[in-house]
């Protein structure tokens, strides 16, 4: 019952929190200084009569407050708009673009978890030891570069200088493959640069948290009562370290699903890689208002939900938590 | 008490303070070598523009995309320009933008984290929910959102940067507030019926400064970091040559294809050192505040 | 036969500024199903003995000379396997504040079978079982056993962790201030179960107090310490009607009596010496009423007032000899 409860009250804010962001999404795009009927037709020698019937058709004569309500009602239809680039419904693009996206933010988040914890744990193992100030010292300088110029180092590095990998792409346009393994090769020699260099900005916080977690984790008084208990070294850190060390990695995760979305938009616009990120820029870029209040309002949905489902998981790991 | 201690006795208490508080900084290594890191950047960006000219190359060709010589020590760029002389002066509008970005950020956190703790209730709870949402909100696409609307601008990126950045700062400064709110001192202030702005003002802000300070230098790099990627991205104004304008350019000009690394290494290793020298007097103010952390 | 026979033990740890010299020279023993109390004043090197006891003492200190024997067997030698086979088998441990001594991610039931199943080799299920019967035992509900250390009060904590102490039957349980941060209904309720258990399965107990009633209601024998050392050592009885030591007397009258007349405690002037640099001779001289020159220059030797009453004091040795 508790557990319920629990559930009903986070459901209940993030159902407020996406609320507010259909509210910030609709009214940012229209604050825009000069009159949106222009802006969304982006043509200057429109005639008045043109520009009337748009103005009626769009419901821009209404008041504001109806035209919220239309704005709801058509995303309810999952009528996003209309793209001024691609000239097709704005869900369709981001549809046909998100595979890709997922595909690399979510190879490189597991990537950069998994090993983000495990250098966390040799590294507060071995304190104090040189390894430790080396990883300590990576893990801060890359935790201060930007994140599109790692990408941009990395392929200055292996597709220009050492030509291992291709420049950018997913990838090369007009090829065709005898096999679905040639295929799959092509995909993960384009995939690899994009990976490590998303991976590469994601891990320095994850090993520092996980670091420091541990250390602060072994100092408690109940691993001095497992190790009273005689429990021997690896279910020590096993069993008792490391599912309480866990909960900030857990918090951290969650917290940085935005940081994510944004280094995919720089990873990707780096590689070329053609995803959510790389359509956000070119919205960007060609001015594509309709476009990118899509993408704006797709990606906060999704990190406010997979916030939802970080919330539900950190109480099932930590049964101190109440709601 | 409070009332006895003049103007002057507080000079001097501030100043006592301050030595004592250097007395510790300055057996921090890493904070001295971020106050090192730092004031190099500020005299570059202060001076150095007046001793460089950064002008396209009328020459022709040849004097394009150069890779270092003795005559430009870091090359040229696609138009002939000394590269060099960019990073020197981009050094200004990218350290300007990231600190008014900074302060603005910090005055928001502020007044919203103390006013959400002294008031509580429901103002504590709206306030908190805003905060919620703007630590949920993937921020590089709000920034993307906003500064794409606002047009580009230094003045927008700067007001961009610092809309969306204040969240964490309000949380911190409101959980200082509610313990200093219960303190003797403010509860005397109130009993002798000083006005909530005076309370504030007088009692709570000077006691939350410290962590505010230490706060600042963390927003700062984060601040300096979107700006670069704003620029990078193309948000930026492209009349004025910050770092993160030189790699927009570099980027969309093909020097990546080309190789010239001279061209986008500098910008970016300037980049990481104003970034790590924040980080490192973060680090160094966080122990030297919390004398629990030195130990370690 | 003594179960635990503990000489000359001495503790260091190693810190930045130096040494503190945390326990120094400690000898005592304990015989099987009998009760010690160890008694002192905050950071006198109590808790440093207990861990010394289970080398459970952190990276930065080390045991730098002396025996501990269990049964005859040596621990100071024993290697790290040999001791993850004695902890909690032979020796347990009760910590202070018990909220902290219980991991919070684990329930209380599943913390408490995991030592049966590491050093019984109990299945799951027998586990579960033998942990019901633990509950019972020390007086909580059994269904409670799938609850987190959070959701349980001080005290049942406490009791929880007694029953993670006895589940092996060990032959000996230190008690590591096990009441303090207890209300004293509470208190008296975990001493008394304490007691009950201790002549149940027979077990020896070292507990480890800065509390002199706790010492006296139900402990055979008495240990004082004093910044790293054990000054007066002897029955309960005997040390508490006639001490030694003038830090023992100091103690005692510190201490408001409770069955006499309610008399204003006299507090010991000054604070303990801090175990960087402590001080030389007599290490309670600063602070004893008593001093005489030889206090300040020579360490006092152990002097035997009868067969089972120690202490270390100049002004016994002087009245030894005269």
């Amino acid at each position: 019952m508790k557990m319920r409860g629990f559930i009903l009250n986070k459901l209940g804010q993030t159902v407020l929190i996406i609320f507010v962001v259909l509210v910030i999404n609709f009214f940012l795009f229209r604050i825009m200084p000069g009159n949106p009927v222009r802006i969304l037709i982006r043509n200057p020698k429109i005639s008045a009569e043109a520009l009337q019937r748009v103005t009626e058709q769009f419901g821009l004569d209404q008041s504001k407050f109806v035209q919220f309500g239309y704005y709801l009602r058509d995303l309810c239809l999952g009528d996003l708009g209309h793209s001024f680039v691609y000239r097709r419904p704005v869900l369709d693009v981001i549809m046909e673009k998100l595979p890709p996206t997922l595909l690399l933010t979510g190879t490189a988040t597991v990537l950069s978890i998994i090993l983000g914890i495990l250098l966390g744990v040799i590294f507060a193992w071995k304190r104090g030891s040189k390894l430790d100030v080396a990883g300590l010292s990576l893990s801060l300088v890359l935790y201060s570069m930007p994140s599109f110029w790692v990408g941009i180092l990395m392929v200055m590095l292996f597709a220009v200088y050492w030509k291992i990998f291709p420049l950018f792409g997913m990838s090369v346009p007009g090829t065709s493959f005898a096999s679905i393994w040639g295929r799959l090769a092509d995909l993960l020699k384009h995939m690899f640069l994009p990976t490590v260099t998303f991976t590469l900005i994601l891990i320095g916080e994850y090993v520092l948290i996980m670091r420091n977690s541990l250390l602060e984790v072994m100092s408690e008084d109940y691993m001095l009562t497992a190790k009273a208990k005689g429990v021997s070294g690896r279910n020590l850190l096993r069993r008792h370290a490391l599912p309480n060390a866990m909960l900030p990695m857990v918090t951290l995760i969650a917290m940085n699903l935005g940081f994510i979305v944004g280094g995919a938009i720089q990873v990707e616009t780096v590689f070329s890689w053609p995803g959510l990120g790389r359509l956000m820029y070119t919205a960007l870029m060609g001015r594509d208002y309709p476009l990118l209040q899509g993408i704006f309002l797709f990606v906060t949905v999704c990190v406010v939900g997979a916030n939802f489902c970080a919330d539900l998981l950190y109480r099932y790991l930590d049964p101190r938590v109440k709601t | 008490m409070l009332q006895i201690v003049n103007r002057k006795d507080r000079f001097i208490l501030l100043k006592k303070n301050l030595a004592s508080f250097w007395g510790i900084y300055r057996r921090n290594t890493m904070g001295i070598a971020g106050l090192v890191i730092l004031v190099c950047f500020a005299l570059m960006a202060l001076i150095g523009p007046y001793f460089v000219t950064y002008t396209s190359a009328a020459e022709g060709i040849e004097k394009v995309l150069q890779p270092p010589s003795a005559e430009h020590w870091l090359g040229t760029d696609d138009l002939g320009r000394d590269v060099f002389a960019g990073v020197v002066i981009g050094s200004r509008i990218s350290l300007v933008v990231g600190l008014a970005a900074t302060v603005i950020s910090m005055v928001i956190g502020a007044v919203i984290g103390i006013v959400s703790g002294y008031y509580g209730k429901t103002l504590d709870a709206l306030l908190m929910r805003l905060t919620d949402i703007f630590l949920v909100i993937p921020w590089l696409p709000l920034m993307l959102v906003m500064a794409a609307l606002l047009g580009p601008s230094l003045g927008n990126i700067i007001l961009v940067i610092g809309i969306t950045g204040w969240a964490g700062t309000a949380r911190i400064i409101r959980s200082q507030t509610l313990s200093i709110k219960e303190r003797p001192y403010v509860e005397r202030a109130r009993a002798i019926g000083s006005g909530d702005l005076h309370i504030m003002l007088h009692h709570i802000l000077p006691n939350v400064f410290p962590l505010i300070f230490a706060n600042t230098i963390l927003v700062a790099a984060v601040a300096i970091l979107s700006e670069t990627t704003l620029s990078f991205l193309g948000m930026g104004d492209p009349t004025s040559i910050s770092w993160g304008m030189m790699l927009h350019f570099a980027f969309e000009m093909g020097a990546v294809a080309f190789g010239a690394w001279w061209w986008l290494i500098p910008p970016g290793i300037c980049v990481v050192l104003v970034v790590l020298g924040f980080t490192f007097i973060g680090y160094a103010l966080d122990e030297v505040l919390n004398p629990k952390l030195r130990r370690r | 036969m003594a179960l635990l026979e503990v000489n000359d033990l001495t503790t260091y740890y190693k810190l930045k500024e130096g040494t503190v010299k945390a326990c120094e020279g400690v000898s005592l023993h304990v015989d099987k199903g009998e009760a010690l109390g160890l008694v002192g004043e905050s950071a006198s090197g109590k808790t440093t003995v207990a861990l010394s006891l289970m080398k459970l003492i952190p990276e930065n200190a080390s045991i730098i000379g002396g025996s501990i024997k269990l049964d005859g067997k040596e621990l100071v030698t024993a290697t790290e396997e040999e001791m993850q086979k004695i902890r909690w088998k032979e020796i347990s441990i009760i910590f202070q504040g018990a909220m902290n001594a219980l991991n919070p991610v684990h329930t209380v039931g599943d913390q408490i079978a995991e030592v049966l199943k590491i050093h019984e080799k109990l299945t799951d299920k027998e586990a579960r079982q033998r942990t019901r019967d633990l509950f019972e035992k020390v007086e909580i509900d059994p269904d409670r056993v799938r609850e987190y250390p959070h959701e349980f009060s001080g005290g049942m904590r406490q009791r929880a962790m007694i029953a993670m102490a006895i589940a092996c039957n060990p032959k000996l349980v230190i008690g590591d201030e096990p009441t303090t941060a207890l209300d004293v209904m509470v208190q008296a309720q975990v001493l008394q179960l304490l007691h009950h258990l201790r002549q149940e399965i027979d077990m020896g107990l070292i507990l480890i107090t800065h509390d002199l009633s706790v010492v006296g209601e139900t402990c055979d024998k008495v240990a004082v310490m004093y910044a790293g050392r054990i000054v007066e050592l002897g029955p309960t009885e005997t040390v508490f009607t006639r001490p030694a030591h003038p830090y023992t007397r100091a103690l005692l009258a510190a201490f408001p009596d409770i069955e006499g007349e309610r008399t204003m405690a006299s507090s010991i002037p000054g604070n303990p010496p801090n175990l960087l640099y402590p001080p030389p001779g007599c290490r309670f001289h600063e602070r004893c009423s008593e001093v005489i020159p030889v206090c300040r220059e020579e360490q006092p030797p152990t002097i035997t007032i009868n067969d089972q009453h120690y202490a270390s004091c100049h002004l016994l040795s002087r009245r030894v000899k005269s």
